[in-house]
């Protein structure tokens, strides 16, 4: 028999040929139809191109081309910067400059960290069997935590208050997400219903908690008053960058779901029930005290979405703060394969696009929406992988795809 | 004279998977032709192909030497083919004459029913072929052979010339196997003819008139009961030499392991599934539970391994009660379960062999210390156990799923032998598998017992049960109807105590005589 080491290395090679042939590949390959087809939908709907084919065949193709082309550059330099502004910027040697020309990439990072938390809550429910569909609702919870311990709490230094604030955000996403899990295993509701359920009451919760108790008084509209500096995630650079701690906490908090997921007997547990909860039961695990215990951190990790929002971007809160992070969250955490680090890199790309499709409807006139619409296309080639396998003529993979094991829907 | 149905080179590939490769057959008429070969050797793709299921990529089919293309089962029951499936598709709250009727309808003027003609029918084939059927009895009040036999007259009843059984006898009691081994008889006096698909091989040799027998997609060879013998249809199945008796020394039973007192346990639904159990598992024996599936049994092994909680009575664990335990509890207290269903409760197939190798020992050390997992002595410990159990696989960190039955079997073997157990559970340790695996964890089975381990073995192959077996408990209806000695007890007699039958002293004395004359022999 080999030993370990040889045994490691082969599993490896293992990994990596049903990686490869099973999702990794296939994400790459949906991402990559995804952009043509969102390219062909940009020229559809471009009255140039119309002109154009008008004029003749070779013509409107070339406009079309052209249209899409510089949709995507309108896009890329968005979300990552102008290659040539940069350039220049560092050659004049104006710091403002400078920071102007490099901030469109760290905005996408800032754009991209409320994702990171979600998608991570998110990925570990699926992790468990539980299909969290509250991340938007603990988002909301965990902000308005968050920001009151950001500015009610006074006479902290900001090593104490930031981690305060953002425990406080955890915390607050953490109990919204314990009703869900402790109905669920205590009378079997579904979470799925009782998630979306709790998503309204929270919405009107805050809405409800802007206009009354925690209204700012200076303030006409709805708002929380501003927090203290001493809570304020640091920021790394000067205006017009954004760019702040929070990424960083995001992408310990990815590490340390990790670790607890794949490395520590916990987590061995949650994937036992989340794969297979009768198997889970037979080998002695305790299937309620796991399913609430995996609801709440995965709620607590949404919480610190809505907290790291608020302390790090707004520094107040305001009604209908998120626009859907949560709701995103679901699915790039099903394109990261509900790995953590599948996770930080479809955050990535859900934070670049959606930087990115700003500018781009500055640059050229394209609608936002494009970007949805991308975003649709992509998933809906990576949940419908027959799709690309048959476009591409890959092979199968030897074995079923086990994404995500939702039992629970069966109950 | 054109056989009645000849294959001609078939062949059917699925991806990465040669199932069929150039099969030929010729079947004979009044003939019956079984068709032998391990699990996923290619049998029912075959069958399937033959019933229309699916298309082959090559090969041509004939029936009485005419060239058919069959899509549908539509086509396969125009061409006079049948197959009696392995799960039955009947209607349970319908009558006979309703299932039998069903997809080919008799109707009096104005579209009524015409059940009365139907039920004729069925009386007239249920006599020419002593089916002893009554066409307005409904299904769920008729036992499963009968509910078989319904199967039967279904493609009688389409007037199928060809039929073909998919392991009929799997869900029967030995008294029910050969009530259909004389139906089947009568029907190939009649002129018809069957294709008997199974892997068990004493039937085989008892009523087949000719054998073939497939092995990885392809037929490695045709033979006849007198030209064979067991060990050697055995060898053809699997490939190699089998060893078909377990080694079995004398039992040396030490004191009480498991002892099961009145046990009442409710199944799912509510209804009593266990009704008053009592026995007990000494250290160093084999007690089998025999059975027909759904008699209880797998309410009492859930029962006593903590998956159910007993309404009533008690069972005691080395003198400690387990029915109020959780499964970690009675683990912990040194008993190991082998489940019935593998897939679905004793194996996480998406994890890796390893993973599954400490399913319910992850947290103890060595496999971690507090919260961590030692991944490093956990890959250690599957690397040991794949070659010391003899799992087949790539590499220990291949998933469960991509494992063939045999080898997930293993897998939880390995697992709960290589703790130290007094008592073992074992639900239907070999179902569905190879002849290899069987042997080998038969092999296991043993080697444990002579340990000094209590073993519980539940099972619905009477073969089985009869040659691992101390003694044996017969279950009906959720309860032990009698406790047999091994060494005493018949097939004959065993099999009347799953049919609900409690010989009289009389039947026992002769039962038991007719063994002793077989031992002198």
């Amino acid at each position: 028999m080999e030993k370990p080491q040889e045994i490691k290395k082969k599993s490896f090679a293992i990994f990596w040929d049903e990686f490869s042939k099973s999702s990794f590949l296939v994400i790459l390959l949906a991402v990559f139809t995804g952009i043509v087809l969102g390219g062909v939908l940009v020229a559809i709907t471009t009255n140039e191109v119309y002109d154009a084919f008008r004029v003749s065949f070779l013509s409107g193709l070339g406009t079309a081309l052209r249209t899409a082309w510089n949709t995507y550059v309108a896009l890329f330099t968005g979300s990552v910067g102008d290659p040539e502004k940069i350039s220049l910027a560092f050659s004049s040697g104006d710091p403002l400059a400078i920071r102007r020309a490099i901030n469109p990439f760290f905005e996408s990072l800032v754009q991209s960290t409320p994702y990171i938390f979600g998608g991570l809550a998110v990925a570990l429910g699926f992790r468990a069997g539980l299909f969290n569909i509250g991340v938007e609702g603990q988002i909301f919870i965990g902000a308005v935590t968050g920001v009151w311990a950001g500015y009610a709490i006074t006479g902290l230094p900001a090593i104490i208050h930031i981690p305060l604030a953002m425990l406080f955000g955890a915390i607050g996403g953490g109990l919204w997400g314990f009703i869900p899990g402790i109905l669920k295993a205590k009378t079997g509701a579904h979470e799925v219903i009782t998630t979306i359920m709790m998503n309204y009451i929270a919405f009107r919760l805050v809405d409800w908690l802007l206009k009354f108790p925690m209204h700012d008084p200076n303030e006409f509209t709805p708002k929380t008053p501003w927090i203290l500096e001493t809570a304020k995630l640091p920021r790394f650079f000067d205006t017009p960058i954004r760019f702040h701690l929070g990424f960083f906490i995001a992408i310990l908090m990815a590490v340390i779901v990790y670790l607890l997921l794949f490395k520590t007997t916990w987590g061995f547990e949650l994937r036992m029930v989340g794969s297979n909860p009768n198997a889970a039961r037979y080998a002695g695990v305790k299937i309620t005290k796991t399913t609430v215990l995996a609801m709440v951190l995965s709620s607590a990790l949404a919480g610190m979405s809505g907290a790291n929002e608020v302390l790090g971007v707004n520094y107040r809160l305001l009604p209908a703060f998120s626009s859907g992070y949560g709701f995103d969250s679901i699915a790039l955490a099903l394109l990261g394969k509900t790995h953590p680090l599948g996770v930080i890199l479809s955050s990535l790309l859900f934070g670049f696009l959606r930087n990115g499709a700003r500018s781009m409807q500055l640059a050229v006139g394209v609608p936002i929406d494009i970007v949805s619409i991308l975003q649709a296309l992509i998933l809906a080639f990576i949940a419908a992988p027959a799709i690309i396998r048959t476009i591409y003529r890959l092979k199968e993979s030897k074995h079923k795809e086990e994404l995500v094991s939702l039992s629970s829907w069966k109950g | 004279m054109a056989p009645v149905l000849e294959l001609r080179g078939i062949t059917k590939s699925f991806p990465g998977v040669l199932a069929n490769d150039h099969i030929d057959l010729t079947v004979e008429k009044g003939k019956i032709h079984a068709l032998l070969g391990e699990n996923g050797a290619g049998k029912t793709t075959l069958m399937n192909i033959l019933y229309g299921l699916y298309s082959p990529d090559e090969g041509e089919i004939f029936v009485h030497g005419k060239k058919m293309e069959i899509h549908s089962p539509i086509d396969a029951i125009k061409a006079g083919i049948g197959m009696v499936h392995q799960h039955f598709m009947l209607v349970p709250v319908f009558t006979v004459t309703e299932n039998v009727m069903l997809g080919e309808e008799y109707v009096k003027a104005g579209g009524i029913l015409d059940r009365q003609k139907a039920a004729d029918k069925i009386r007239e084939i249920s006599d020419t072929y002593n089916l002893d059927i009554n066409p307005d009895a409904y299904i769920k009040d008729i036992p499963v052979g009968m509910q078989q036999r319904v199967e039967i007259i279904k493609l009688l009843f389409r007037e199928a010339n060809i039929l073909i059984m998919d392991e009929p006898t799997a869900v029967l009691t030995p008294q029910e196997v050969e009530e259909l081994f004389k139906i089947m008889h009568t029907m190939i006096e009649q002129g018809k003819s069957i294709i008997f698909i199974t892997h068990k091989l004493g039937e085989v040799i008892e009523i087949a008139d000719k054998i073939t027998v497939i092995r990885g997609g392809k037929v490695v060879g045709s033979t006849t009961p007198e030209e064979s013998s067991l060990s050697e249809l055995a060898s053809m199945m699997v490939g190699r030499e089998v060893n078909l008796v377990v080694e079995k020394t004398e039992s040396k039973p030490g004191e009480v392991i498991l002892e099961v007192e009145n046990l009442k346990v409710l199944d799912p639904l509510g209804a009593i599934a266990v009704d008053n159990m009592s026995f007990s598992v000494h250290a160093g024996e084999v007690l089998g539970i025999a059975g027909v599936q759904g008699n209880g049994q797998t309410e009492l092994v859930r029962s006593l391994t903590g998956l159910l909680q007993p309404i009533d009575g008690e069972a005691r664990l080395c003198g400690k009660d387990i029915t109020r335990l959780s499964p970690r509890d009675i683990t912990e207290l040194g008993s190991a379960h082998i489940p019935e269903d593998r897939q679905k409760d004793g194996l996480v197939l998406g994890f890796p062999i390893t993973d599954n190798l400490v399913l319910n020992t992850y947290y103890l050390e060595p496999n971690s210390k507090s919260i961590w997992l030692d991944q490093k002595q956990i890959l250690e410990n599957s690397i040991n156990l794949v070659e010391n159990f003899d799992i087949r696989t790539p590499s220990p960190l291949t998933p469960a799923s991509s494992l063939s039955g045999g080898n997930q079997q293993k897998v939880i073997v390995a697992r709960e032998f290589s703790r130290p157990i007094k008592f073992l559970v074992a639900s239907q340790p070999t179902r569905g598998l190879d002849v290899g695996s069987i042997e080998y964890i038969h092999k296991r089975l043993m080697q444990k017992r002579d340990e000094g381990c209590a073993v519980l073995l539940v099972s619905t192959e009477l073969d089985e049960i009869m040659q691992l077996s101390d003694r044996i408990a017969v279950v009906y209806r959720g309860k032990v109807l009698d406790i047999l000695d091994a060494k005493t007890a018949t097939k004959e007699w065993v099999g009347l105590l799953m049919a609900g039958i409690i010989p009289s002293e009389e039947e026992k004395e002769k039962l038991v005589s007719k063994k002793k004359q077989i031992l002198m022999i």
